[in-house]
């Protein structure tokens, strides 16, 4: 039974170009208090374009109208679960959407004097204190601009201190249980990517580590708890492995949310990993970014971070370019500043005991969906997990109902759908995290959803291979669209 | 809870975590504060920055006016705190938002195709350079001095690990534009792309064709780049270009310290499948209605790991939609007075302060100090009227060590250019 939800009216929308008509504005300018100017004159005629081709005229409420229309056709965490394993889609406190925006923080520019940013570079500095406590790690940079950028930072930081010893090695390890950015990372990063088979239980198998090891690799990129939400118990005698051929563990700390206050990853034998600020720290996911990346390492790795490093005088903060062994930029300026302050006011708010609460709710939160999911879908991997679980769809697919099917009718059941297909090492996985967020009253509903889902895979299976059925947008072809892309409008 | 799990404490549910990897005491971190005292700590933060100076900084960073709107939108929570659009039945509002950025920024920049964002441009050039090699199976890449510095610094990064030699060209020293002569020079058969930007970090327009003829008659592929995204209400669009990629914080991105900004990326439709990261299609869904979803995805890292265009994985939705909702706003006539109104008010400041170099210029440039003073020390005396001055390049071009990088913009007064000018000539 469908308890959450039900439907209701929304507004239909054109595209904003179909809306627009000659001559209306939405903006106003202030009179100039400077004498016209004639762009011809100054930059020369062939300099200057004509009208902009088919560009949006429209009115304010236009505009307005426009955006919230559009906006009632999204799905959101502000309506409610959403259970996306691996995203960690939890609560963003407005809080720190206000503090972003006060005028001192979010009108300074990266060049005005350090005089007057000593207030923007103490976020910076308080960040970087508070995830080294958090990481175990030895030093930080926060100017990569997401996670995927972190991973990229990281095993440039990797190669360099190789490099500096005389070798910048080959081969980057990469468990065949990774997500896609991870070999993606090591590609771009000029390594080649070695794939590691899991074991039978889906964790490193260490046999096959030591078989792969040698002093060709450069690192060893290891999500820990892995991507079946799983801690990595071998994760010690694997570093120690990496370590005595000279290679680096890397950590993707999609998953670091399972760890926060209850374990370090600096303790387990990790030289180098990123952090999602838009997971574990509660910035917004937008539809897509911003996001923060910041890599934190040992200190052997240090020498080697991005420049400019913030450096804590006696009295005063300031950004120092002189760092001989950087690898030097990865982005412009100091990174996503903006969300850096909204992760810092995430961690004041929860401050240490209140981080560790979070970390255990979550735990908790997903120990509870294995624990009444269990009778109804198949554990591929049966065993205690921490912030997310990993079913498969061996029980369903078996009637013709597949975990993609599973989750576009959980859609209308009020949720959005859990991660699919992902780990690749589970064969039609559906991949569950609810994080901290959701009261157990909200997870009981998103149980029943599921146990309904799959009685009714049972039952009348092809309402299920349908779905959704409430929405206003049905099943998308996607085929189509990738087939003839369409990626602009035109007249 | 946990009775349901089987469990009697919390503490059992790390019973998977080796002791030695576990931690036994609290993180050394201060207890929670409520929501008033962490408004009062960062207002405490927010008064020791610039707050409250004008500023004639630019140099990849602009001050332009936010409309109220942008923050009405992008504060609700639909688009706030919704996940990348993947299931797109329940994402249309996303999906179709950024299907009207990928236009506009075809319409804005001349080109056929543009993802859902990048990062920022720094990032987004090197991003192009590496779209470049893909297509021409060249690895040598020039650049000119006078794209940003910064993004220059990021290019350098990412291609030293790939294996792709950079090599930088020179500007006119009387004109500050492009030298084409230095270019053509080296220019060769090996040569993936050329890198220029346009306005370029002097502020200067560049001869964006002619530097395309030169790239072409020797197969590179011309990348250009832009940090001053106004400059296109008014510009002729770098058209002749093979890829451009830019960055778009002019268009109600508040400075923020340097970020989060958004970057793009657009080419000529015959590079679509090389292109980095998310694109927006449109389609139907199954009772025949207009639908949109992200498309193409077998460029990007989760589908192809290893052999992926890029690695890039989360982008700048958010700050896109800033940049969405203010275009629409601002419109086909808006974004041209924005461009007028910036063009005026540098030349205004121009007519105050001689420009160094001679080539057209929007809303910066490059001026010398009078002699006996320093860009510095001009600027300290700035500050004390409550003024920032403009970036002294010495740090970034030795050889105009003397000069700063003036901007105006649509929120510049003419009074505090009044006093720009005595200060700097008194």
């Amino acid at each position: 039974m469908i308890r959450k939800v039900r439907s209701h009216i929304t507004q239909n929308e054109d595209l904003i170009f179909e809306r627009s008509s000659p001559g209306k504005v939405g903006y106003q300018l202030p009179a100039l208090d400077v004498p016209e100017a004639d762009p011809s004159a100054l930059l020369g005629a062939a300099n200057v374009r004509g009208e902009i081709e088919g560009f949006p005229e429209v009115s304010e409420v236009e505009v307005v109208r426009h955006f919230t229309r559009l906006s009632t056709w999204n799905y959101a965490i502000d309506l409610g679960m959403y259970p996306l394993g691996s995203c960690t889609m939890k609560y963003n406190p407005r809080i720190n959407e206000a503090v972003a925006r006060l005028e001192g923080l979010a009108w300074s520019h990266p060049y005005q004097p350090e005089s007057l940013s000593q207030g923007a570079m103490e976020v910076v500095a308080k960040l970087e204190d508070a995830l080294c406590e958090i990481t175990g790690l030895d030093d930080i940079t926060l100017q990569p601009a997401a996670g995927a950028h972190g991973e990229l930072t990281g095993i440039l930081l990797v190669r360099a201190m190789l490099e500096a010893q005389g070798n910048p090695r080959k081969r980057i390890l990469v468990p065949d249980s990774a997500h896609g950015t991870n070999p993606a990372t090591a590609g771009i990063a000029g390594y080649a990517v070695q794939n590691v088979r899991s074991n039978d239980q889906g964790m490193i198998d260490l046999e096959e580590l030591a078989r792969l090891a040698d002093e060709d690799v450069a690192a060893l990129m290891v999500t820990n708890p892995n991507t079946l939400g799983v801690f990595e118990e071998n994760i010690m005698r694997a570093a120690e492995i990496l370590h005595s051929k000279g290679s680096m563990v890397y950590m993707d700390g999609a998953n670091l949310n399972a760890l926060v206050g209850v374990a370090r990853p600096g303790d387990f034998g990790i030289d180098v990993m990123h952090i999602n600020l838009h997971k574990t720290f509660s910035t917004p996911h937008g539809g897509g970014g911003p996001g923060g990346g910041p890599v934190a390492v040992k200190k052997h790795l240090a020498p080697f971070l991005p420049v400019p490093r913030l450096k804590r005088l006696k009295d005063a903060f300031a950004w120092d370019y002189d760092v001989p062994q950087s690898i030097g930029k990865v982005r412009a300026f100091y990174g996503n500043f903006g969300v850096l302050v909204r992760a810092l006011a995430y961690i004041l708010a929860h401050g240490g005991p209140g981080l560790r609460n979070a970390t255990v709710d979550a735990v908790l939160n997903a120990n509870y969906i294995r624990h009444k999911l269990a009778p109804y879908f198949d554990l591929p991997y049966n065993r205690p997990n921490m912030h997310e679980v990993v079913f498969s769809d061996d029980r369903q697919s078996a009637k013709g109902v597949r975990t993609g099917d599973m989750a576009k009718r959980l859609i209308d059941y009020g949720f959005h759908p859990y991660t699919v297909s992902f780990p690749l090492i589970v064969h039609g996985a559906l991949m569950i995290e609810p994080t901290e967020t959701e009261s157990k009253q909200e997870l009981d509903l998103f149980i029943d959803a599921m146990i309904s889902i799959a009685q009714e895979v049972d039952e009348e299976p092809a309402k299920v291979t349908s779905a959704p059925h409430a929405t206003r947008t049905s099943r998308v072809d996607e085929t189509t669209a990738a087939r003839k892309p369409i990626v602009r409008w035109k007249p | 809870m946990l009775a349901a799990c089987g469990l009697t404490s919390t503490d059992q549910l790390f019973g998977q975590i080796p002791a030695e990897a576990r931690i036994h005491e609290a993180l050394n971190l201060a207890p929670g504060i409520s929501e008033f005292e962490i408004v009062d700590y960062f207002k405490g933060l927010s008064d020791r920055t610039s707050n409250g100076y004008a500023s004639f900084l630019g140099a990849g960073v602009y001050n332009h006016y936010r409309p109220v709107v942008v923050d009405t939108i992008v504060s609700r929570g639909e688009f706030l705190t919704s996940y990348t659009p993947y299931q797109s039945e329940i994402s249309q509002g996303t999906l179709i938002t950024i299907f009207e950025f990928q236009t506009m920024v075809c319409q804005l920049t001349g080109m056929d195709v543009a993802n859902a964002s990048m990062y920022d441009a720094s990032t987004a050039v090197p991003e192009a350079a590496m779209m470049a090699v893909r297509i021409t199976g060249r690895h040598r890449i020039l650049v000119a001095k006078s794209v940003h510095p910064e993004y220059r610094m990021v290019q350098e990064t990412y291609a030293k690990n790939q294996g792709l030699p950079i090599e930088e060209f020179g500007y006119d020293a009387e004109t500050g534009q492009l030298d084409l002569a230095d270019l053509e020079a080296k220019l060769s058969k090996e040569v993936a792309c050329v890198i220029i930007q346009t306005p370029n970090f002097f502020g200067i327009i560049e001869d964006v064709k002619k530097a395309a003829e030169l790239a072409h008659a020797h197969g590179a592929l011309l990348v250009a780049t832009f940090s001053e995204a106004a400059s296109l209400g008014i510009l002729a669009p770098p058209v002749d270009a093979d890829i451009v990629a830019g960055e778009l914080q002019s268009f109600a991105i508040s400075p923020s310290y340097g970020g989060p900004f958004a970057g793009i990326i657009a080419s000529k439709e015959k590079y679509i499948r090389q292109l980095p990261g998310r694109l927006v299609g449109e389609t139907k869904d199954s009772n025949g209605n207009r639908a949109f979803c992200l498309t193409l995805a077998t460029r990007e890292q989760h589908i192809r790991r290893e052999k992926a265009t890029s690695n890039i994985c989360t982008n700048q939705a958010l700050i896109a939609l800033m940049a969405t909702v203010y275009l629409e706003l601002y419109g086909k006539q808006g974004l041209r007075e924005l461009a007028t109104q910036n063009l005026a008010k540098a030349h205004y400041l121009g007519t105050k302060i001689r420009p160094h170099f001679s080539g057209p210029y929007f809303n910066e440039f490059v001026a010398a100090a009078p002699a006996g003073k320093t860009p510095e020390g001009i600027n300290e005396a700035l500050l004390e009227k409550k003024i920032i001055g403009g970036l002294p390049l010495g740090r970034f071009y030795p050889e105009l060590s003397g000069a700063t990088l003036l901007c105006a913009t649509e929120m510049t007064k003419r009074a505090d250019m009044d006093t720009l000018a005595e200060v700097f000539h008194s």
